[in-house]
């Protein structure tokens, strides 16, 4: 396989009042393309932080970052910007789907960003709900979806352009037992079908279904396991 | 997909838009009658003036149409001399006076023009026949009222009145032979147009051959410096009042107007302003998370502005279409007020409606709720992605 992400010595330093909270500490990460890697550790480790970078939504105080090849700590706004639209999928703890859109207009405002096509759009968001089992919700605000099915459509948003990287922040956070195991599942398979899946959790069983894990505490990497590996 | 964005978020709190639209109209509304009133006046005198296309009117030297007891002698020589120049395509002479409608004991005063049928550029006949024969009147429907006539009606008339011996002088019997409205006088001023023949003999010696006016009606309208030219010279006891003499001296009187409405027209503009600016703010404030979001999945600063600025500009237009009706309305009932102002024709308006007034408002208003838009929205784009997420997750 080849190296899809890689993160050298990278530093993420966030200036307080008096002094600077070093929240990554020279992190450095090669994520192989169609990877499942979990990054654990306690509250305030820096995964977040890293997630943000390599997610291309923070850039390194000092360090880089590679991702298909391109050190997008060096893009500028608007590269940046259009590399996360069409390279990156991004899941959040809380969903952030915008209510006032459907389940289906939810999933085609990163397709319309990127100039498809609405008969494509259409055709792609009806895949993707179909994907995560919400073909019957199409039409259903977010209001109106349980908060499982909530990520779900959140998931398929970020699959729309069809990313190299999803990435997911705390995804089962949010979500009772058996809504996270369904969550936890749709992330195996997406991933047992090609995509290269980093999630940042507390979760155990999310970590444990991963097939690398990353431990962090104070903003250091302090193992990298390949369970049963 | 924007626009859709834009409208979704304006419905996402109905009550608030639907209120800060009505605030918007009303703002609207007041600037489109601002403008209305800082035109409309003058563009109302003007096509008053220009209604039966007479470019000039000549007056006693020294006055205004009307404003004095002055006249012109040698009436029949001066439109003689008018008609023969070749720039001339028509001359209305007309004298003004007051005349006495005798019933029983008591009388009715009216004011009276002089008028050549064939030429007179005053009124416009509705009914009956116009007053071609001597010894005849049209009168207009409050001179009617007040005396009970109709047309057919013969009427005892009076030119003169002796306060002390209480006798009229100049009496005649004139048949009402029409009804007509009047197009330079005030509401409810009584008005009757004699056969200026007739009138001159009415009123006697003092005003044979006279006339207070000259009505000039030129078959080019760019002749007009030529033949005020010529007039001074050949006619030096006459002045000169074309249509743009009138205008700028309406002009003149009509400053006071045009800065009421203008300072109006600015406060209205920016509590439009205000109102929209504010509501946006807020509406960007309490979705800073989503917007964060969408930056976050690769939607573009440019169209995060583009979204915010729509939002704006349509609470704006949709305000400025609703003011614009509800302009019109309130200019409707204020010009119906205005227009029994003493001593102005009734045929002028205050509030004249012109497409350009209208597009003005919206384009002003538009332009507002864009700039309203403007900020708001350049501050939710440029807000720290990780950052933001960051504060969001912690609340």
């Amino acid at each position: 396989m080849s190296v899809l992400v890689r993160a050298r010595d990278v530093r993420r330093d966030y200036p307080l009042e008096r002094e600077a909270v070093h929240a990554l500490r020279g992190v450095s990460l090669e994520i192989e393309k169609g990877e499942y890697l979990a990054i654990v550790g306690p509250s305030g480790c820096g995964k977040s932080s890293l997630l943000n970078l390599l997610g291309a939504i923070d850039a390194p105080t000092s360090g880089s970052i590679e991702i298909e090849g391109r050190n997008v700590g060096t893009l500028g706004d608007r590269e940046v910007t259009e590399f996360r639209l069409r390279h990156i999928g991004f899941v959040f703890q809380r969903f952030y789907l915008l209510p006032i859109l459907t389940a289906r207009e939810n999933v085609e405002l990163p397709m319309a960003e990127a100039g498809v096509s609405a008969a494509q759009r259409r055709e792609r968001s009806s895949e993707l709900l179909r994907y995560v089992d919400l073909a019957d919700r199409v039409k259903h605000r977010p209001a109106q979806l349980s908060g499982g099915e909530q990520q779900r459509v959140a998931i398929a948003r970020a699959l729309a352009n069809r990313p190299s990287l999803l990435l997911a922040d705390e995804p089962t956070g949010e979500l009772d037992a058996r809504t996270g195991q369904e969550i936890i599942s749709l992330f195996s398979r997406l991933n047992a079908d090609g995509t290269t899946v980093v999630v940042v959790t507390h979760d155990e069983g999310l970590a444990r279904a991963a097939r690398r894990v990353v431990h962090m505490r104070d903003g250091e990497i302090v193992h990298d396991e390949v369970p049963g590996g | 997909m924007r626009l859709v964005l834009a409208l979704a978020s304006l419905r996402r709190n109905r009550a608030r838009t639907i209120l800060a639209v009505l605030g918007v109209a009303i703002a609207a509304a007041m600037l489109l009658d601002m403008v209305m009133l800082s035109t409309g006046m003058r563009e109302s005198f003007r096509q008053l003036l220009l209604s039966r296309g007479f470019q000039m009117r000549l007056t006693p030297r020294g006055t205004m149409p009307f404003d004095t007891e002055a006249s012109i002698a040698a009436a029949s020589d001066v439109t003689a001399q008018l008609r023969a120049r070749p720039e001339v395509d028509l001359v209305s002479p007309v004298l003004g006076a007051s005349v006495h409608v005798l019933r029983g004991d008591s009388s009715i005063t009216t004011f009276a023009l002089g008028v050549d049928p064939q030429a007179q550029g005053d009124y416009q006949l509705a009914e009956g026949r116009d007053a071609t024969e001597p010894n005849t009147l049209i009168a207009n429907d409050d001179f009617l009222r007040a005396t009970n006539a109709r047309v057919g009606d013969t009427l005892r008339v009076a030119a003169g009145f002796d306060p002390q011996l209480r006798t009229h002088s100049g009496e005649r019997a004139l048949v009402v032979s029409g009804r007509a409205k009047f197009l330079y006088l005030a509401t409810r001023q009584l008005a009757v147009a004699i056969p200026l023949r007739t009138l001159q003999q009415m009123t006697g010696a003092a005003r044979e051959d006279r006339v207070s006016l000259f009505m000039v009606r030129l078959r080019d309208s760019k002749k007009v410096a030529d033949v005020t030219k010529w007039i001074r010279t050949a006619l030096p006891t006459i002045d000169v009042i074309s249509t743009a003499d009138a205008m700028a001296r309406v002009d003149e009187r009509l400053g006071y107007f045009r800065q009421l409405s203008a300072i109006l027209g600015a406060v209205s503009l920016v509590v439009g302003f205000l109102l929209v600016t504010t509501l946006v703010t807020v509406s960007v404030n309490e979705r800073v998370g989503e917007i964060v979001v969408m930056r976050a999945i690769g939607v573009s600063r440019v169209h995060v502005v583009q979204q915010i600025v729509l939002e704006g500009t349509a609470l704006s237009v949709t305000g400025a279409v609703l003011g614009t009706g509800l302009g019109l309305i309130t200019a409707r009932y204020l010009n119906t007020i205005l227009s029994r102002f003493p001593g102005l024709p009734a045929a002028i308006d205050f509030f004249l409606f012109q497409p350009r007034a209208a597009w003005t408002a919206i384009g002003l208003l538009t332009a507002c709720g864009v700039l309203a838009g403007l900020y708001p929205a350049w501050r939710a784009a440029s807000l720290p992605l990780a950052g933001t997420l960051r504060e969001e997750a912690v609340a």
